[in-house]
């Protein structure tokens, strides 16, 4: 029994991180309909950039993850005004390519910055607690509870705030957003931005658990099947299917061991024969 | 400027639409011939592998260029390909029959991929794709009594009628022949009408279905010919490298192949030749210049990765069909001389369109 707690919760939280960098995926998807193929690239590399402030620079780590937030945000933005949207309009494909083009210059580049061997950094939450006899470090509770934070702030974000609806009535219909006054390409800009600050959170809390390297970008594969699972429209959605995948991932490690690494690929192989279109998505035929 | 007369119906379905396509592709194809007589070993190992890349996009064209099913799961079929081959060739067989037996296993691979994937459609069948191709490659670390694991596995020369061909013009020849061969049935399947039905499935799946094209079983022909394709470059790129191991077809290989053949130009047979030679060209020019170059940039393992990276959003940005496209502008550039205008080729077809409701 403990054991199950202990794996459900090491599970649950690792699933928090694919939901967080999947959130990435939802974000830019329903405001924009681009899929960003770089969003685990962008995750190392405000990874790096923390890494960079807090021990680099020796800055508080608070200090130091909202620097970090700050530069990746501006990052994102331009990111967007300057490369991504001289694309809109054309075929998903050429988004597609695009962004793995991205994610490769980006992961090349950190590699050459910081090195590829992996960098340490030290976790505010240090210690264990325990629930039951279960035995779980502070750092994945925090990464628990951070997620619980921003998904609550991102539905008080859509519902409340005008940006919110901003952005949601831009996702629906360019055009009229356009005409109702909506600054349409600084909100696709700022939800680039945004998706870059949530996956430099994701990258941070992680730090701790799997250290800093470029190798931690193809996390972002595992994200992709989290938010496929998910069906790429929804926000709950996507923190579900990363939720599922890190559970299934920590029980097989526990009792199927050499299944761990692709049990999720082989959930997200098996939704997408059984639902095309993900579990809380719906597939679209084609216009003409 | 030339201008073609139609005196028969059939002149719009020949290969050579004209005497220029023969003599010219005649004299590439004779001097691919001789090139073993003037140039040595190390550069004739070079073509061979844009060769067996070039077939790699072939087979990776076949489906996402002229069926316009998006994969990132091509290295599983490359894999599949070459473990099949150096199977065989370790029990013995010969290479006549241990290429083809690639090709079929890796084209029962793509018709396990196939029957589900003509259901996805757009961001989920890449998805889906590359979700295959990592499975088959935990798979094949798995088969460990087969396909020896992570240790590897090495691959004995190919066998033809008792002869074993070690010499690198020997698998150049091999490449060659293979490369032609499919080259010719990848072009005589785009004139037939399964060929008429990619292309109408591409260019809109509702108009194709409404025209009595059956979508699902086209997409599940295609994909399995170019998994054939794909298969049969597995095996000569088994030859090529003599020792394989799994993390070689990662998903690495298969984004590799896939910026190939948008860099070469998607959805034609020359964009396949074009991506796999820019990108053996490139690996080839910055491993030389390497010796040339300061030792702090030369010696970064993430330069060549870097420098596709900005190739390849290079190209998009700018030149979205690609090397051939270029070549076809600057070639009517000149045909039209004076006439030549911008807005000729101003893009009028895409390959995917919006997945959302309107």
């Amino acid at each position: 029994m403990t054991d199950f707690l202990q794996l459900l919760i090491v599970g649950i939280s690792q699933g928090c991180i694919y939901g967080l960098i999947a959130l990435g995926f939802v974000l830019i998807y329903k405001a924009t309909e681009m899929v960003n193929f770089a969003q685990g690239e962008m995750m190392v590399v405000g990874s790096f950039i923390a890494w960079t402030f807090v021990v680099g620079m020796g800055f508080n780590f608070w200090v130091g993850l909202s620097a970090a937030m700050v530069v990746m945000a501006v990052f994102g933005f331009l990111l967007d005004a300057a490369v991504v949207r001289r694309i809109i309009g054309q075929p998903q494909f050429s988004v597609v390519i695009l962004t793995i083009g991205i994610g490769i210059i980006l992961r090349a580049g950190s590699g050459m910055v910081w090195g590829n061997q992996p960098l340490t950094m030290p976790t505010p939450f240090p210690g264990n607690s325990e629930f039951f006899g279960a035995v779980v470090g502070n750092e994945r509770l925090a990464i628990i509870g951070t997620t619980v934070l921003l998904i609550g702030g991102l539905v008080l974000f859509f519902r409340c705030s005008r940006w919110g609806v901003a952005l949601m009535a831009s996702s629906q219909n360019q055009l009229a957003a356009l005409y109702s006054g909506i600054p349409v390409r600084f909100v696709f800009s700022a939800v680039w931005a945004g998706a870059a600050v949530i996956s430099t959170i994701a990258g941070t809390m992680l730090a701790p658990i799997t250290l800093i390297e470029p190798l931690n970008s193809f996390l972002g594969i595992k994200a992709f099947a989290a938010a496929v699972i998910g069906g790429f429209h929804s926000i709950t959605g996507a923190i579900a299917g990363g939720v599922l995948i890190g559970v299934v991932e920590a029980f097989a490690g526990a009792y199927l061991p050499g299944a761990r690494e692709t049990i999720g690929y082989i959930i997200m192989f098996a939704v997408l024969i059984a639902w095309p279109g993900g579990l809380f998505g719906r597939a679209h035929r084609k216009k003409v | 400027m030339r201008v073609l007369f139609k005196q028969s119906y059939d002149q719009d379905i020949r290969i050579a639409k004209h005497r220029g396509h023969l003599i010219w592709y005649g004299l590439l194809l004779l001097s691919t011939l001789c090139a073993p007589l003037f140039v040595g070993s190390f550069y004739l190992g070079e073509l061979s592998r844009v060769m067996i890349l070039a077939l790699a996009g072939l087979g990776l064209m076949f489906v996402t260029g002229f069926t316009g099913q998006v994969s990132l799961g091509h290295a599983a079929f490359v894999a599949a390909g070459a473990y099949a081959n150096a199977w065989a060739l370790s029990r013995g067989w010969p290479s006549l029959a241990a290429i083809p037996f690639a090709g079929f296993v890796s084209m029962l691979c793509g018709l396990a991929v196939a029957v589900p994937a003509s259901r996805m459609s757009g961001i989920y069948l890449a998805i889906g794709t590359l979700a295959f191709a990592i499975i088959v490659e935990d798979g094949i670390i798995k088969l460990d009594g087969i396909t020896g694991g992570n240790r590897g596995m090495a691959v004995e020369a190919p066998v033809f009628l008792g002869f074993r061909m070690w010499e690198s013009w020997q698998l150049y020849y091999l490449c060659l022949f293979v490369l032609v061969a499919c080259i010719f049935a990848v072009l005589n399947f785009m004139r037939s009408p399964v060929g008429r039905a990619m292309i109408a499935v591409r260019d809109s799946e509702v108009s194709a279905r409404s025209l009595g094209v059956k979508v699902a079983r086209t997409k599940i022909f295609a994909f399995a010919v170019s998994a054939a394709i794909t298969g049969f470059a597995g095996a000569l790129f088994s030859h090529y490298l003599q020792f394989i191991s799994p993390e070689i077809f990662g998903v690495v290989l298969s984004i590799q192949l896939l910026l190939m053949i948008v860099v070469g130009g998607l959805g034609t047979v020359h964009g396949a030749i074009f991506g796999a030679a820019l990108v053996g060209l490139l690996e080839t020019g910055i491993n030389l210049a390497k010796d040339y170059l300061p030792p702090g940039i030369g010696s970064q393992p993430g330069l060549e990765p870097l420098l596709f990276g900005i190739i390849l959003v290079g190209f998009i940005l700018f030149e979205p069909q690609g090397v051939y496209g270029r070549w076809v502008k600057i070639r009517s550039y000149f045909e039209l001389f004076p006439l030549y205008r911008r807005k000729t080729f101003v893009r009028q077809r895409s390959y995917l369109k919006t997945d959302r409701m309107q």
